[in-house]
Parts: C-alpha cells; sequence; structure tokens
C-alpha cells in the first residue's frame, strides 16, 4: 500500500513550481517533507489531492492511477489533505463542522432529509457520537459550540485534523499543522499524530518547523526549487552537504 | 381600505416567497442569483397558459414549479463550475434570454401584448371573499415554504452548503461534491419562484412581459438585505419593507402634489434605492441581522 508520485512537474508561467518529483510513500507511514519558502512542497500537496493538474507525471495510490480524479474522488478513496492556511467552515460551530464532515449521510440528499426522517436521526445520532469522540481526542470539547472562525489558529489546525479524521482516512495530508502553533498546542498535536499513526493512519508533513518535525517523522524529504534534493532517516539527510548547501545555506 | 390592505398583503407575500428561494441561494449557500425574475417569469406564463387552456388551478401551480426547476437545472450544470461573479453574470443573462423569449414567441404568449384574461383564483367566491381566500391560500404555502426552508438549514444537507458557502475547496477535500448540493439548492429556489409567478399571474390576471425586467431580481435582493441574509425572518420581514415603501410612496403625491403621474413612477425607485443605501450605512446586517456574518 503506497502513495506514488511520478516525475511530477508543473510550471506556473515561466515558474516552474515543480520539477520532475519522484516520491514512493507507504500509506501507514509517517513521512516528512520540508523545504524553504516556494521549494513546491504545498503545489505537490495539491497535485496529489487534485486541487492543481500536473503538466506532466503520474500520481498512484495503491498502484492504481488517480490523476484522472477530482478532489472529492480521491478524498473518498482515502487520502485526506489539510490545507496551510486553515480553511474552517466559520460560520459553523466545531461540533457542525465535524458533524459536516462525516461520510454518506441520507440527510444530504434533500429526498433523504424529507423522505427518510427516521434514518436520518438515527445516522445523527451515530455521527454526534463520533463527533464527541473526536472532540475529545483532539481536546476541543470546550470550545465545540463556538463557530469555529474565532478559535485561536493552533484549534483551527486541531479541527482541521479533526475533519480529516471524521472521513475515516488511511492517508492524511497534513500541510504545516505546527505553523502559528504555540509549543504547548505543538506537543500535543504531535503525540496525536503519533497515537493515530500507531492505529494505523499514514501521515504526510509538510513543515517548515525542522526541529518539531525531526522529532515526530522516522523518514524525510528535502525538497528546494521543486526537486527533491535527498530523502531518508532525519539524521541521515540533515548531514546531506546538498541538503545543508540548499537549506540550511551552507552553515556547518 | 381592507380590500387594499389584503391587495398589498398578497403581493407582499409572492415578495416573501421568492425571498425565501433567494434566502435558500444566497443566504445559507451563497449562490449569486441576480436572474431569479426569470424563474418568476416561468411560473406566471406556464400557470396562465395551463389554466387558460383547462388545466385545474392545482395542475398549473404544480407545472408552474416543475417548469421553474427544470429550466433551473442546466443551468446549474454549466454554471455551478463557474466562480460566483461569473455565475451572477449567467443568471442575469438568463433572465433576459427567458424576458426575450416571452416578448418573441408570440404564437404561445401573445408577445409584447401579453397575456389578459387570466382566470383568478376563487372567482366564484366573489370580490371581497375571494380575495380573502387567496391571501389565505399563499399565506399557508409560504407558511410551508418557510417551514421547508428552516427544516432544510438545521439539517445535515443545511451543514454542507452552509460549508460550501464558506469555504468551497474545503468541502471538496472532505469528499464531497458541492455541484450536486447547489443544484438542489438552485432548483428549489427556482421551484419556489415558479410558485410565486402563478400566484402573481392568478392575481394579476394580466401578465406582460415587461413585468419580468431585472428589477424585480433586486428588489427581492434588496429585501433579504434590509432584513438580514440568510434568516427566514429577515426574508419575511424585509419584503414587508420592501411592499411599504413601494406601496407607500405612491401616497407622496397626496403630500406633493406637483409631481406628475409619470414621474412618480420615477420617484418611487428613487426613494426605494434611497432606503437602500441607508439600510446599508445605519444597518449593513438589517434588521434580523446578518446571519452569513454572526
Amino acid at each position: 500500500m503506497s502513495l506514488e508520485i511520478c516525475d511530477i512537474t508543473k510550471s506556473f508561467g515561466g515558474f516552474r513550481a515543480l520539477d520532475g518529483v519522484r516520491l514512493t510513500i507507504e500509506t501507514d507511514a509517517l513521512f516528512g517533507i520540508i523545504g524553504p519558502n516556494g521549494a513546491g512542497k504545498s503545489t505537490l500537496f495539491s497535485v496529489i489531492s487534485g486541487f492543481v493538474a500536473a503538466d506532466a507525471g503520474e500520481v498512484r495510490l495503491n498502484g492504481n492511477r488517480i490523476d484522472a480524479l477530482s478532489p472529492p474522488q480521491r478524498a473518498r478513496a482515502g487520502m485526506l489533505r489539510t490545507f496551510q492556511v486553515p480553511r474552517e467552515f466559520s460560520h459553523l460551530t466545531v461540533r457542525e463542522n465535524l458533524m459536516a464532515s462525516a461520510p454518506d449521510q441520507t440527510g444530504e440528499s434533500l429526498l433523504g432529509l424529507f423522505f427518510r426522517p427516521g434514518q436520518v436521526r438515527t445516522e445523527e445520532a451515530a455521527i454526534a457520537e463520533t463527533v464527541e469522540r473526536t472532540m475529545a481526542f483532539l481536546k476541543l470539547d470546550k470550545v465545540a459550540d463556538v463557530p469555529s472562525g474565532k478559535l485561536s489558529g493552533g484549534q483551527k489546525k486541531l479541527l482541521e485534523l479533526g475533519r480529516a479524521l471524521m472521513v475515516q482516512p488511511k492517508l492524511i495530508l497534513l500541510d504545516e499543522p505546527f505553523a502559528g502553533v504555540n509549543p504547548v498546542l505543538i506537543g500535543e498535536i504531535m503525540e496525536r499524530i503519533k497515537e493515530l499513526n500507531a492505529r494505523g493512519i499514514g501521515f504526510v508533513i509538510i513543515e517548515h518547523d525542522l526541529e518539531a518535525l525531526t522529532r515526530l517523522v522516522p523518514r524525510l524529504a528535502v525538497m528546494d526549487r521543486g526537486k527533491v534534493l535527498a530523502e531518508g532517516a532525519p539524521a541521515a539527510v540533515l548531514e546531506d552537504p546538498v541538503v545543508r548547501e540548499a537549506y540550511l545555506g551552507g552553515v556547518s | 381600505m381592507e380590500a387594499y390592505l389584503v391587495a398589498i398583503g398578497i403581493i407582499a407575500l409572492i415578495y416573501v416567497l421568492l425571498s425565501l428561494g433567494l434566502t435558500l441561494q444566497y443566504g445559507l449557500t451563497g449562490l449569486i442569483n441576480f436572474g431569479h425574475v426569470g424563474f418568476f417569469a416561468i411560473g406566471a406564463y406556464t400557470s396562465a397558459l395551463l389554466v387558460m387552456n383547462g388545466a385545474p388551478f392545482i395542475v398549473g401551480f404544480a407545472g408552474a414549479a416543475l417548469l421553474a426547476g427544470i429550466a433551473a437545472w442546466p443551468i446549474g450544470l454549466v454554471s455551478l463550475r463557474l466562480r460566483d461573479d461569473y455565475f451572477a453574470i449567467v443568471t442575469l443573462g438568463f433572465s433576459e434570454v427567458v424576458r426575450i423569449i416571452l416578448t418573441s414567441e408570440r404564437w404561445l404568449t401573445n408577445g409584447v401584448q401579453g397575456i389578459p384574461g387570466i382566470p383568478r383564483l376563487y372567482s366564484d367566491l366573489g370580490g371581497a371573499a375571494g380575495q380573502i381566500a387567496t391571501f389565505a391560500t399563499i399565506l399557508a404555502v409560504t407558511v410551508a415554504a418557510a417551514w421547508m426552508i428552516r427544516r432544510i438549514a438545521g439539517s445535515p444537507f443545511g451543514r454542507i452548503i452552509e460549508a460550501i458557502r464558506d469555504n468551497e475547496e474545503a468541502v471538496q477535500a472532505l469528499g464531497k461534491d458541492p455541484p450536486r448540493f447547489k443544484i438542489q439548492v438552485l432548483v428549489v429556489g427556482a421551484a419556489l419562484a415558479g410558485i410565486a409567478g402563478a400566484f402573481y399571474a392568478h392575481y394579476i390576471t394580466y401578465i406582460v412581459p415587461e413585468q419580468y425586467i431585472p428589477l424585480v431580481t433586486f428588489y427581492v435582493w434588496m429585501a433579504i438585505i434590509m432584513g438580514g441574509v440568510g434568516r427566514v425572518s429577515g426574508a419575511v420581514i424585509g419584503s414587508v419593507i420592501l411592499m411599504a415603501f413601494l406601496e407607500g410612496s405612491r401616497f407622496i403625491r397626496d403630500v406633493v402634489p406637483w409631481i406628475s403621474e409619470v414621474d412618480m413612477a420615477s420617484v418611487r425607485i428613487g426613494l426605494v434605492g434611497l432606503l437602500l443605501i441607508l439600510f446599508i450605512i445605519y444597518r449593513p446586517q438589517g434588521l434580523m441581522g446578518d446571519y452569513t456574518k454572526r
């Protein structure tokens, strides 16, 4: 079971955001991607999740090409993404955000809503239970009824993770989960990620915060100017002279 | 005087029905529909033509809702993948196309001369009683529509359309297809406008294409902005304010008799515009509060 990224290339005008990116990531792994601003990390996520079409190359999930699938289809295949800038449904409460994220609800169609009210009620009760567990797990239960637009940056990041969890994913692409989050909360988010990974959910994590990421993932890739410079265990990768040159500015 | 109030009440309720459709489409889902009057026109002509060709009223009304809903379907398919502003332009264009078709297809619609002599509801009850029965019927339909929109807003479906309004890409990222939801919303809102059109045709008994100009769409927009976007109560109260002003400005001539009958039409539109500007300056959230900006 793996996510294969084969020679993905993407240009915006004259700017080559991705230049032949090639990575293979096990779907139950904890995998990190680091790199300076403009390295192409978020563009890579957008290509993998289907929000941006690549100019060339292939994306495979468990051996099947998924390039032709829409973003919702890719999510339904078990691969969820979060966004660098949290995209909470700001007028909905935390609870409503999570309830809305549950998949395959009968009450999501008007016919189901008006003609199968019993079924809708049963499902709502079950979803509400899952939501309570998810909020407790992410320590969001205290803000359950707060409109999500009013949450702190860190809580919004947790909510993004929570929404992805509601879809029962196999693999989650996390875009900078620690950016702008206070250090205490970073520790908590990390614990949650480790617990979820132990339960079999894979994570690919884009991060700026090198130190945080090296504590979390056993394997990572370094990107710069649309290319993967190196891949492997954090310690080995960070010793790589090419990486030091590009990412750390050659400081030894 | 009572007859006059009932008459205004009927027109106000027709605007409430139109506003409820737009509340679902814009207030809850964020769809900028600038072509609402097109569906209103389709409803008016459909029911008028059906009933004048011998169909019972109920068939006329059902046909109005159905045809307006069906007309919304292709608009949805073509344009829901467009950005908000493009969608607004497409719907505005659609309503103008409807009006031009009504003007040109004389064999069906009698062109600019319009269709006179449309049967009234409850005409066998006679003048005043018939009016009151008509008012009661529209009131019942409007209450049912308001109940339905409330029900939708508080449902799993309602959560998703509000999520779409807040962030469409995040909805996609969760594995849900926004167009599927938007098309349903568009069809239901259009069907409500169609029913409003049928009531209108059978109430004023004479329809011409010139009644279905974009200004009507913008009156409905003004009603929901003044009442409070995204709220059923806002749709109701906004429509009442709009009607009070449109009708109330009639009496201005009693005070300022030097304005001619012809000029008065422009003065009324100017006054409603002024009212809207005052609202936007002093109460931008509308009387009931803007649900989308809470």
